[in-house]
């Protein structure tokens, strides 16, 4: 019991600036893990999101656009292609199912996309997931003014089976431009963690001839979801599209289209990760200097410990292991940073993106990093400690008389 | 119990050369005896003591202990014996103020033979403190602090007792009884007690006594 003794009656006598201390290494804790939790969830994420499609097929421009417009619904669509297209590439024996969507209308900014009932019919947005409503709820009549809400959107929204609403055109909410088309919602959609939870699905030929729409686009689509029927057919379709036209893009594969976002990116990742390696080490030398700080105050006690017997070893150990208990704290302290941090980031991006990232999915990072903060913390605590084991006893007790 | 021969310490002079505080040539104790050594300030006799407890070194010369010859043995060995063979009771007494009165003597207890804290308890109620066990030492009276020190002290059963004037701080009613409590429970334990003082009324109490400066033949002292 000798060294907890000491390590709790030291800590307890330095209380304020245990406290300060143990703060700033949970705030570099907490800033590690979440940080690292974040972009590695994060990009897991979004190059796994294909929502159940191979590739994308949209007007001439950016693939990254049109993976993020028609996927994610981010962004602006490109532009749009002739329905003829749709039909053409739905023809195609590579093709094993194309879906058709149309965008440019929101409710109270939250996306219209007008698509076909097969969407949530036959295509599985995961491996052996498909779409299903919550009960009471069916799919929209494609010749109908209906509309079936994702999880997200209908819950923010406030909207349930039977709901009407007028649509707002454009991708960005105005009170001013509003459809004078009423819809009735006849479904919401299950919660599936992917941007779909963020759409309200129209039928597309209600968003194509939505009053204030070009009529002479009226039957062109958005873009065009495709499932291959093998990977080659998705480089074959690439040559067809990408390098022997010149009119449309095919973007494909779509994981990889996403995962050169984030490369894009990658600098800012590095910032944030050097920004909280800074803090973690400036972290464990505020342990230094803490303790190194309080040495002269608790000399006297250190020299009474070596009369009473303690070795040198004990000292150094005790002052050690101090530092290390202060960084524990801290550690402990650091998961609930990680948490209030993790949780406001998460919140931010599904809000934005309906990509939902799981505060406590299992990562070595959650307990290497606190580790690594105990480890430095008692790394910063040699320094004091070798201080206090030079500590000269009997010049330090008394003078020489 | 107590066999020192030829002990020299010194200090570097800041006139250049060095100072001699203590040259003891040959100076005994035998177990259970109490003896009382009479110096002035500036004497040197803190360091002898210190020299006797092994917390600071000596630049030659022999310290025996039990039959161990202490000045002969490694830091990590010497401290062992300190804690296990003897008990200091210091002029200031020297608690550890972050420390609760149990604790103090606990603590003390835990270098040596290891903590009891049921023995500690029955000490610190034998010197009248069984009612503080949890107050701090700038919770309690300077008479009362004494008596933790002294409790801390005996806690291990210690072979050798060292006092450097240890009712220094007391008045004169409260040092007879402090006095009187070290020298009785130093006789249960049968422990030796060597105390330095300068004060002929404490000095006065002890059958055995000796002036300091017959024994230590330093220049500089």
């Amino acid at each position: 019991m000798t060294l907890p003794l000491i390590i709790y009656r030291s800590l307890r006598q330095h209380a304020l600036s245990t406290v300060i201390t143990a703060g700033s290494i949970a705030l570099a804790s907490g800033l590690l893990m979440c940080v690292w939790m974040v972009k590695t969830q994060s990009q897991a994420a979004f190059t796994q999101t294909t929502t159940g499609f191979d590739a994308v097929l949209g007007a001439r421009g950016s693939k990254l656009q049109l993976v993020l417009n028609a996927i994610f619904h981010l962004e602006a669509s490109p532009g749009n292609l002739p329905y003829a297209d749709y039909e053409m590439i739905k023809r195609h024996p590579a093709v094993k199912a194309a879906i058709p969507i149309a965008v440019g209308d929101n409710l109270r900014g939250y996306r219209l996309v007008g698509t076909l009932p097969e969407l949530f019919q036959t295509v599985e947005y995961a491996p052996g997931k498909k779409y299903t409503l919550e009960a009471g709820g069916k799919i929209f009549d494609p010749d109908a003014k209906e509309a079936v809400a994702g999880s997200f959107a209908a819950e923010r929204l406030g909207l349930k089976v039977g709901d009407t609403f007028h649509p707002f055109h454009g991708l960005v909410y105005d009170e001013k431009n509003q459809h004078a088309e009423t819809y009735t919602v006849t479904g919401v959609l299950k919660p599936t963690n992917t941007p779909v939870d963020r759409v309200i699905w129209i039928p597309l030929h209600g968003l194509q001839t939505m009053s204030g729409h070009d009529p002479r686009a009226a039957t062109d689509v958005s873009a065009v979801l495709l499932q291959l029927r093998a990977p080659t057919a998705g480089f074959m379709l690439d040559m067809l599209y990408n390098k022997q036209g010149n009119r449309l893009t095919l973007a494909y594969p779509v994981g990889a289209i996403i995962a050169e976002l984030f490369q894009k990116i990658s600098w800012f990742d590095q910032v944030l990760t050097l920004v909280a390696y800074l803090v973690a080490l400036v972290a464990a030398g505020s342990v230094l200097a803490s303790i190194y700080n309080s040495m002269s105050a608790r000399q006297r006690d250190l020299a009474i410990l070596r009369a009473l017997g303690a070795r040198r070893r004990t000292i150094f150990g005790a002052v050690v292991a101090e530092a290390a208990c202060i960084g524990a704290l801290g550690a402990v302290a650091g998961y609930a940073i990680y948490l209030a941090l993790f949780a406001g980031v998460a919140g931010i991006i599904r809000t934005q993106t309906g990509v939902v990232l799981e505060v406590f999915a299992p990562h070595p990072v959650l307990w290497i990093c606190p580790l690594a903060m105990i480890a430095l913390c008692a790394l910063g605590g040699v320094v004091p400690a070798f201080k206090a084991y030079r500590t000269p006893v009997a010049e330090t007790l008394a003078p020489v008389s | 119990m107590l066999a020192v021969s030829d002990l020299l310490k010194s200090y570097p002079s800041p006139e250049g050369g060095r100072v001699e505080i203590v040259r003891v040539s040959a100076f005994g104790l035998a177990a259970g005896a109490q003896l009382a050594l009479r110096g002035e300030s500036g004497s040197g006799k803190t360091t002898f003591l210190n020299l006797i407890a092994g917390i600071l070194a000596a630049d030659s010369g022999r310290v025996a202990i039990d039959g161990t010859e202490m000045t002969a043995l490694g830091e990590p060995r010497r401290d062992r014996l300190r804690a296990e063979k003897i008990g200091y009771i210091f002029q200031t007494f020297n608690l550890l103020q972050g420390y609760t009165v149990l604790e103090n003597v606990v603590l003390g207890m835990s270098f040596g033979p290891g903590a009891d804290r049921a023995h500690a308890r029955d000490l610190l109620g034998r010197v009248g403190l069984g009612h503080r066990l949890d107050h701090f030492p700038r919770q309690l009276s300077t008479g009362q602090q004494q008596r933790v020190a002294v409790a801390r002290a005996l806690a291990n059963r210690p072979k050798l007792v060292l006092a450097d004037e240890p009712t220094g701080n007391l008045d004169h009613k409260h040092a007879g009884e402090s006095l009187a409590l070290i020298r009785e429970v130093c006789r249960e334990n049968g422990a030796a007690l060597l105390l330095v003082s300068h004060d002929e009324g404490v000095l006065s109490q002890f059958e055995q006594r000796r002036d300091f400066a017959e024994i230590n033949a330093a220049k500089g002292a």
